[in-house]
């Protein structure tokens, strides 16, 4: 290849990818180091007025974030959501992977797009209909439930059932994701294998733990880092179903710093309170990495 | 057929209609005439379906108007989002120049960064740009669609050189191997990624919710929510709000679902 065709090569490579890096940098790289720098100043309404009224404050965020309850409130239910929901939805997924994929199941397709079909929908639509669903006296669960003896529950007016309830639409809405990146890599894991466990006797949890579950390790690292990323993620579903309530139960750090930031114009609180929400996905990511890494998954 | 093949048929259909029930009442209680669905025990089914909800909807709540936005934002944004991402994607996979992999390792490295992390800043500069409230300004974060750039170019690494280094030497302009020789290899990733994008804006919340201020240039899931919030009780209305904003999108995915599936299918093995 002649030397004037590298460099026309090379101009064109610039020229086709700059548009799009430079929306990045001024969309996504530059606002996300400002924020760091925003955190570092009282970035308030009366700064959003004039900007003159800006001032440097040093960790003075910080500080005042950890004194106060409701912050403590929304990382506390974060956590909660991630502790609770991560091990809740990817067994949920892997589940509904392993019913798909099985050798005796007919119509395939039909099932895989029937359990996907939640994941498509608007998620402040299906919010709406589930905070109708888990009402307390008109709504389907209770009344489903009324068949076992159950008294109704007040799933999203109480404080304990909060969480679960959220819990119970999160799961439903992003199991099929899921399912379907488990179903790519379950396909993978030779059928011999499993045929040969079940001929030496062993049973269908014996076989889920030493056969399929090692297979698919690093599909089930995967799955578990995008569930954490997405359980700190949570701000649709109590803006629509509780407003962060009852008794603040539901009020998530994105919640909290939306709050921060735009209802009460503290933006520089709230960047702090986004610089530390990015901290915990990082943190919690990369233990898993690591825990992935000493047990030899991948 | 054998009594296996019918229990765990039978099983995954329960569970399917378990995963679309919410689904197909929502449709349901949206039919039913005002007031019929606050009753105990809940009723499945209106007992004299009406459209009255939707004529409602369309009337005195100006639900036109929301549809409107949230196909025009979503379309532009697909259509922005392809111009910026395809021809990325191509030049990282394909075209030599200086920077290219230590670039493409940093756009890797920044996907796990969550955009959330920079939305106040980048409320800030869009309205020091004078972008807040306005449509444009719903738009931008298309623009930075890494994951796209990601998708085009895993594909376009299975182009074979030869392909291209034949062009050349007929004399083609890089434009115009990317126009007439690439593009039409990739049409099947930019059906996947055209219908990613825009289920994504169209169901996207929270910074339609930040940056739109005006009611008149609410998307359907802003305009549903805001009303969520004040009227709690009309359940009938509420569903129909609900199927109006998302069975645009459930047909589109069903009419298309091939596409997105299969490459999600096969894209998650690679990545």
């Amino acid at each position: 290849m002649s030397a004037v065709g590298r460099v026309g090569e090379a101009r064109a490579g610039w020229a086709m990818s700059s548009p799009a890096l430079a929306a990045i940098l001024l969309f996504f790289v530059l606002p996300a180091i400002a924020s760091l720098f925003l955190s570092f100043t009282d970035f308030d309404i009366y700064a959003l007025a004039d900007i003159g009224n800006l001032r440097f404050v040093g960790l003075q965020n910080y500080e005042r974030l950890l004194e106060n309850p409701l912050f403590w409130k929304a990382i506390t239910n974060s956590l909660l959501f991630v502790a609770v929901g991560t091990p809740f939805i990817v067994a949920l997924s892997l589940l509904a992977a392993m019913l798909v994929n099985s050798r005796w199941l007919t119509w395939r397709p039909v099932w895989r797009v029937a359990l996907f079909a939640p994941y498509v929908t608007t998620l402040v639509a299906t919010a709406v209909v589930w905070r109708y669903l888990l009402h307390t006296r008109y709504g389907l669960l209770n009344y489903l439930l009324s068949f076992f003896g159950m008294p109704p529950i007040d799933w999203l007016g109480s404080p304990t059932a909060s969480l679960p309830a959220i819990l119970l639409f999160v799961g439903w809405k992003t199991f099929g994701y899921n399912m379907i990146i488990f179903l790519a890599a379950l396909q993978t894991v030779p059928r011999e294998l499993d045929e040969a466990a079940r001929i030496d006797g062993a049973g269908w949890f014996t076989r889920l733990r030493h056969v399929t579950l090692p297979a698919i390790a690093p599909t089930l690292l995967l799955v578990s880092v995008l569930t954490v990323a997405g359980m700190f993620q949570l701000f649709a579903e109590p803006y629509v179903m509780t407003q962060g309530g009852p008794a603040q139960s539901t009020v998530t750090i994105l919640y909290f710093m939306y709050e921060e930031g735009f209802k009460w114009w503290n933006l520089g609180s709230g960047a702090a309170v986004a610089f530390l929400l990015f901290l915990c996905i990082l943190a919690v990511t990369l233990v898993q990495l690591r825990l992935a890494k000493r047990s030899g998954a991948i | 057929m054998s009594l296996r093949r019918w229990s765990v048929t039978l099983l995954a259909a329960l569970v399917a209609l378990v995963t679309i029930a919410p689904l197909i009442w929502m449709v349901s209680v949206s039919l039913m005439a005002r007031g019929e669905a606050a009753q105990f025990p809940p009723p499945l089914w209106p007992t004299s379906p009406t459209l009255e909800n939707y004529r409602l909807l369309f009337g005195s709540f100006g639900v036109g108007r929301f549809l409107l936005n949230s196909i025009l934002i979503s379309t532009l944004a697909t259509g922005l989002a392809l111009l910026f991402t395809i021809p990325a994607g191509y030049a990282f996979a394909k075209l030599r120049f200086k920077g290219r992999d230590a670039t493409f390792r940093l756009l890797v490295a920044a996907l796990v960064v969550p955009g959330q992390i920079g939305m106040l800043p980048l409320f800030l500069e869009l309205k020091a740009m004078g972008l807040v409230n306005s449509y444009a300004g719903a738009l931008v974060p298309w623009l930075a669609g890494i994951f796209g750039i990601f998708l085009v170019r895993q594909y376009c690494l299975s182009i074979p050189d030869e392909m291209l280094e034949a062009a050349r030497i007929d004399g083609a302009s890089e434009g115009q191997i990317l126009r007439r020789i690439v593009l039409p290899v990739l049409a099947p990733i930019i059906v996947t990624l055209a219908l990613y994008v825009f289920l994504s804006s169209w169901n996207d919340f929270m910074w339609p919710l930040i940056i739109l201020a005006d009611q008149d240039l609410y998307t359907l899931p802003v305009a549903l929510a805001a009303h969520s919030r004040q009227n709690v009780q009309d359940y009938e209305i509420m569903m129909a709000g609900a199927v109006v904003t998302t069975l645009p999108v459930l047909i589109l995915f069903l009419a298309l679902q091939r596409y997105y599936l299969s490459e999600l299918l096969t894209g998650s093995v690679k990545g």
